[in-house]
């Protein structure tokens, strides 16, 4: 394997008596979508956290391209190339498509004495980009307000692409969404892998992760389950290993049994 | 558009619908009813000779030069309720040193805008510092500034009024800039070709546009070049629509507010310097309700109270409604009471036209 693009080596996080991460690695290589999956409370959104610069974490190793690295700030972070996209989306409904691409890196050009936003370069650019990425705009200049939520996350993906980020961490972008919708963005995960993009994938959501997947990473409590190469696990295997997933096969099971006419449990 | 940017295989949104999306539009709409309505009541009443036209102007420009800023600030979502009594404060900072300490006018307008700099910065400090509302906090400052303005001015002076600043003023090099008219060579030749009527005296009816017309005009080209056309007007928009969001992109969400309280503390200042060279005085009460109208005309105007949408252009035309609804019932002998009873009510139909357009906007998909 090649130098990963970030990697944690037994990390931990506390808050206060909570320990929210407790001994966790994972890493990302160029070209692959490695998934971090748990449920509710599990520690992901910490473990994106401490990737992006928001936590140092408490104890454990945090390297950038096999460098041992600290980050002060998401901005160091971002400028280091690590992008997140956070379940916000960070995007204002009532500004157009171009306006949120660029929001705080307008680009500018000179006209006469003064600095101005060039914004049929903005136009152009978001157009052109979401058009590369599949989306279809029907202009550039319609509020992000009148897009659907697959297309925002869309948005937001193809702003961090554009802005040079080589890592991507995506905080469960397809949660919301429908099956199409969230296929718009599946689809896009696929495409960052294959400009050679580490993206890691949040999610609860084993189906969206399996099919985009090429590693998975199994949070429970803080703990890390292990990580599996997509040839060494089943979807089926996956789902037992989630927190839930017990619950699910026992709910199932109990769900058979009412349908052959069976009590599922005594009277309560 | 470039071709470029169209999308060959989606239906092209139509002259009208983008038309229908403008801020705008509700307050262009309603400066032309206004218009229809005071051409067909008070055609005759002398409302659109020279002179009447110059008055209503003069009445939309004081409110504009307010308005402009105001609209700014109100789309980055936030309100200034200071800027009345901002007014009265800086008339008092221009008059008292000229006339009792004998400083040059030049050097009290410089100190009035200086000074209320520094109070609109004060004002953007205390907004984004302690995360109050901004209606609050400038409510505090209008109640203070009032209070202070009365406390220096008698402090001082023993009165809470002043005239009689033409006589410093007059020669002064700034005076041309506040008071001054401009277009005067070319409206004495339209007077000259009849198309502007004379006086008994011979003279044209009026004598050039008074400057006010000018920094309206001016400051409202400025602020929708600002807001459509640099990176401080994208961070404007995005520190009204989500604050939140725009601070995660890196925006100067908190300097960006900051700066727009000071234009808008600015404004008050330039109304005042150009209220107190004109009338050559000075009045604590000066600017008293100002805050209100600004809102008015800016919400009119399109800008929505919440942040994020808006248009200083609307704001320009709300100030144009504004002006030639208060000197039309003037000159149409319509007592001057109904009025406040009419913007009001003009505005309450402004803001449900223009969410009905937005909503409609937003549900374009
Ligand atoms: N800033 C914080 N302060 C205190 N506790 C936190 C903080 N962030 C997360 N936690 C706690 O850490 C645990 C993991 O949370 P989180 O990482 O958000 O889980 P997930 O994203 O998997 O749902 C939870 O018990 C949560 O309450
Ligand atoms: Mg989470």
């Amino acid at each position: 394997m090649t130098v990963p693009l970030v990697e944690l080596r037994s990390v931990s996080k506390y808050f206060g008596k909570v320990i929210a991460l407790n001994g966790v690695s994972f890493d990302v290589q160029p070209g692959e979508v490695h998934c971090l999956l748990g449920d509710n409370g599990a520690g992901k959104s910490t473990l994106i956290k401490v990737l992006s610069g928001v936590h140092t974490p408490d104890a454990g190793e945090f390297l950038v391209n096999g460098e041992a690295a600290s980050f002060g700030s998401p901005k160091e972070t971002l400028d280091r190339g690590i992008a997140t996209v956070y379940q916000d989306l960070a995007l204002v409904p009532l500004m157009s498509v171009a306006r949120n691409f660029f929001l705080g890196r307008e680009p500018t050009k000179r006209v006469g004495p003064l600095r101005q936003f060039d914004i049929d370069m903005a136009n152009r650019t978001a157009f052109r980009e979401l058009r590369d990425m599949g989306i279809e705009l029907r202009d550039a200049e319609q509020p992000v307000g009148t897009l659907s939520g697959g297309e925002r996350q869309c948005l937001a993906i193809a702003r961090a692409i554009y802005f040079g980020a080589r890592v991507l961490i995506l905080d469960e972008p397809t949660s919301a969404l429908g099956v199409h919708q969230a296929s718009v963005v599946l689809k896009l995960i696929v495409q960052s892998k294959a400009r050679g993009i580490g993206v890691v994938f949040i999610s609860h959501n084993v189906h969206h992760a399996y099919v985009v997947g090429d590693r998975f990473t199994i949070l429970k409590r803080g703990k890390s389950s292990g990580t599996y190469a997509k040839n060494e696990i089943s979807r089926d295997q996956l789902l037992g290993l989630m927190a839930g997933g017990k619950e699910l096969i026992d709910l199932e099971q109990e769900i058979a049994k009412l349908g052959n006419g069976q009590p599922a449990s005594g009277p309560h | 558009m470039t071709a470029e940017v169209r999308d060959e295989r989606l239906r092209q949104v139509s002259g009208l619908g983008r038309l229908l999306s403008r801020p705008e539009l509700g307050a262009v709409a309603g400066a032309v009813l206004v218009f229809v309505f005071f051409a067909i009541v008070a055609g005759g009443s002398g409302l659109f000779s020279a002179k009447g036209i110059v008055n209503f102007l003069e009445v939309s420009a004081q409110l504009g030069i307010l308005a402009a800023p105001v609209a700014l600030l109100m789309i980055a979502g936030e309100f200034d309720l200071s800027v009345g009594s901002m007014i009265g404060f800086a008339g008092i900072l221009i008059a008292v040193p000229a006339v009792i300490w004998g400083w040059p006018i030049w050097m009290s307008v410089l100190l009035s805008f200086a000074v209320c700099g520094v109070m609109g910065y004060l004002n953007g400090l205390t907004v984004v510092r302690t995360g109050l509302p901004s209606f609050i906090v400038t409510l505090g400052s209008l109640f203070m500034l009032r209070g202070l303005s009365l406390g220096v001015m008698r402090g001082i002076t023993g009165r809470t009024q002043t005239s009689g600043i033409h006589e410093y003023s007059k020669d002064d090099w700034i005076n041309p800039l506040f008071a001054g008219q401009f277009l005067q060579t070319p409206i004495r030749w339209l007077a000259e070709i009849g198309v502007i009527g004379k006086r008994a005296d011979g003279l044209p009816a009026i004598s050039g546009i008074p400057m006010s017309i000018a920094w309206w005009v001016g400051l409202t080209l400025l602020a929708t070049w600002l807001l459509s056309r640099t990176r401080f007007g994208n961070w404007i928009f995005a520190a009204g629509g989500d604050a939140a969001a725009a601070r995660n992109m890196g925006v100067p969400v908190a300097r960006t507010k900051i700066t727009l309280f000071v234009f808008t503390a600015l404004a008050a200042a330039l109304f005042a310097a150009i209220q107190v060279l004109v009338t050559g005085s000075a009045d604590t009460l000066r600017g008293n309700q100002k805050e209100f109208e600004a809102i008015i005309a800016v919400v009119i105007g399109g800008t929505l109270l919440t942040g994020g949408y808006g248009s200083a252009m609307g704001a320009m035309f709300g100030a144009l409604i504004f002006g030639v609804v208060q000197m039309g019932i003037f000159y149409t002998g319509i007592d001057t009471d109904w009025f406040k009873l009419f913007m009001g009510a003009m505005m309450v139909i402004a803001v449900l036209f223009n969410s009905y357009v937005r909503n409609r906007a937003m549900r374009s998909r």
